[in-house]
């Protein structure tokens, strides 16, 4: 279980104008499953998501998942517990898929790769599908296939929580599908936790477990998409004027 | 979109069975079990060398490095040498040269170790420690010794206590501004580097401003010192210099793996359980200390590392820093023992071997980025 207990984050000098206030947020997100982190920009899903995954520091607040105080543990035990994966990802250097899938282990091999690493590495590349890239450099692949190439690292590092921020973000129709399929394997095949900030509603009615809505840097609504997913409650979340309605896979929200 | 993604029936099943570590690992062991019974995994490898013909290439550059860095020894040890081969004066003089060949293999040591690091926790492949403010720092101190207390200052300058007390100010320097810009609220490191450039110019500034009050004479003395001098090298202080550049450079050895890491960038570093500030501090530490090394001994070699470290990361090809390593030392010493090789016994201008760096490396640079068309 990921909790967060009175998480709160300044931006900008505290007290003035300008400053921006993220929190303060509790909340329990189950373990098991895809939980969504939704709602508009800059209603703080990206910070509360890297807050957890300790790539920024908390003004108060505690962080726990699976029991450990996120905040205060060293980051390489916590890399055996939760990976995350942040939105931009670029490297000065050259790497082949399966030499980035490959770092992926570095929290438990520390580097010295191992013959149940490379079954881990192989297995997180056949996993998404990128068995025939794995020999390919990054800078040759598309968008939608690095994107899956960074997913199959954290997948590698084989820790129950896995965190993404918006991994859907510049994938087409059929990629974004894709992603989202696969993620759902992880967490159904894998018994993965998967917590991911995704931009489109209706990605996250049809394939999450719970859906997190934040507005203004505090959580507005929690609970399963049926819940969530209502003409009120996604108007009121997303400030414009949201009708749901019976799609053929589930309910559809329709905003355009 | 079947039965299987449908989103009632695993959300159930996933509640109900994920709620413990042991249910959690035996579903990973069914992960890897099921995929790597279908294919054999030896021959998938994820290391830093990705095919039979990369490790081929990597060997043989290495192995070209090699002899051309033999090559130039022997030459710079024998070439012109006055004395019949063989008599005892011949060995007197190829002795002497000895010296020289060390300079040039800690200077090497010591600039390609520096900017591959560098570049690695600045995590950027333009900028090097050179321009980082290091070596204006140096120029400053002597310019300002001649400066204050006329040509007399050269040799204040001069001695062990100097050298030492130089090679901390340069350290200090560089760890007080590091640590500033690096714990503070900027912890930026785009930040660190253009403060870090723009205080090298302003001390580059301050060192040419100087150099115009000079009298000629007083100039005159100056140059010889800051010109990237391997021939004129302070090699008195090579006993105290070689030790701390052997430590410095075991450490960024022993961290290679860590290095590996952390050019990869603050957040998948520090998803991967790498304390990215720590490690990064650290290396930038390791790094002032072999640039003052460096420096110390034949004063500013503003071009060699970048040229070095490029070049490295074109012909290797890798990520390790194990590879990167050895391969940029090479380098390094084939372009600065050649450029020495060349200016004494061609243009008989051993005290410029920095020009022949800059033109000649600066060429070949050009080609092969040019052919490759990245950096």
């Amino acid at each position: 279980m990921i909790s967060l207990t009175e998480v709160a984050k300044n931006y900008g000098s505290a007290g003035a104008k300008d400053s921006v206030a993220i929190g303060p947020v509790s909340v329990d997100i189950a373990s098991g499953g895809i939980t969504a982190l939704v709602g508009p920009n800059g209603a703080g899903k990206s910070t509360i998501l890297t807050m957890i995954g300790r790539l920024l520091d908390v003004d108060s607040g505690s962080i726990e998942v699976a029991g450990h105080d996120v905040v205060n543990s060293p980051s390489k035990v916590v890399a055996k517990i939760l990976s995350i994966l942040r939105q931009e990802n670029h490297f000065v250097t050259r790497l082949t898929v399966r030499q980035l899938v490959g770092f992926g282990r570095f929290p438990h091999s520390k580097g010295r790769l191992t013959a149940e690493d490379e079954q881990q590495i192989s297995a997180a590349i056949d996993f998404l599908d990128l068995t025939a890239l794995e020999g390919r450099y990054l800078d040759q692949l598309s968008g939608g296939q690095r994107q899956r190439a960074y997913v199959a690292m954290v997948l590698a590092q084989n820790t129950d929580y896995v965190l993404l921020d918006e991994p859907l973000n510049n994938l087409d129709m059929q990629h974004a599908v894709q992603m989202m399929q696969q993620l759902r394997r992880a967490a159904d095949e894998l018994g993965r936790t998967v917590v991911i900030v995704l931009h489109d509603i209706n990605f996250a009615a049809r394939y999450s477990d719970q859906i997190l809505a934040m507005k203004d840097g505090v959580v507005v609504e929690h609970g399963p998409p049926e819940e969530i997913m209502q003409d009120a409650v996604l108007s009121r979340v997303f400030n414009t004027d949201v009708t749901v309605i019976d799609g053929p896979r589930g309910p559809l929200a329709v905003y355009y | 979109m079947t039965a299987q993604l449908d989103r009632e029936h695993p959300r159930s099943s996933v509640r109900t069975t994920q709620d413990g570590e042991a249910q959690a690992g035996d579903e990973q062991r069914s992960w890897t079990g099921e995929t790597s019974g279908s294919r054999s995994s030896s021959t998938r490898h994820a290391g830093p060398i990705t095919s039979r013909k990369h490790a081929l290439r990597y060997w043989a550059v290495m192995g070209l490095l090699g002899g051309l860095s033999l090559f130039f020894t022997v030459g710079i040890l024998s070439f012109g040498n006055p004395m019949p081969f063989g008599s005892s004066g011949y060995w007197l003089i190829a002795q002497m040269r000895i010296e020289t060949v060390v300079v040039i293999g800690v200077v090497v040591f010591c600039q390609a170790m520096a900017t591959v690091a560098f570049q690695t926790a600045t995590n950027n492949r333009i900028i090097t420690p050179s321009i980082m403010g290091f070596e204006s720092l140096y120029v400053a101190i002597q310019t300002g010794a001649v400066f204050f207390f006329g040509i007399a200052g050269v040799t204040m300058v001069t001695g062990l206590p100097q050298f030492l007390m130089q090679a901390a100010a340069m350290v200090l320097f560089a760890t007080i501004l590091y640590s500033w810009l690096l714990s503070g609220k900027f912890s930026n490191i785009h930040i660190m580097l253009l403060v870090g450039v723009v205080i090298g110019g302003g001390l580059g500034s301050l060192s040419t401003f100087m150099q115009r009050v000079l009298t000629p004479s007083e100039f005159d003395v100056l140059t010889a010192r800051l010109f990237g001098n391997i021939g004129n090298a302070r090699a008195e202080y090579l006993p105290y210099a070689i030790p701390i550049a052997l430590v410095a450079g075991a450490v960024l050895w022993w961290r290679a793996r860590r290095l590996n890491v952390v050019a990869l960038g603050r957040n998948t570093a520090e998803n991967l359980g790498v304390n990215h500030k720590r490690e990064v501090m650290l290396i930038l530490l390791l790094v002032s200390v072999l640039m003052a090394m460096s420096t110390s001994l034949v004063g500013p070699m503003t071009f060699l590392g970048f040229l070095v470290a490029t070049l490295a990361y074109q012909f290797a090809d890798t990520y390790s820093h194990r590879m990167l390593f050895p391969m940029s030392m090479l380098i390094g010493y084939t372009v600065l023992a050649g450029a020495y090789f060349i200016m004494r016994n061609i243009f008989y201008a051993e005290g410029a071997v920095t020009l022949i760096i800059e033109l000649i490396g600066g060429i070949v640079f050009l080609i092969v980025l040019m052919r490759k068309g990245r950096l």
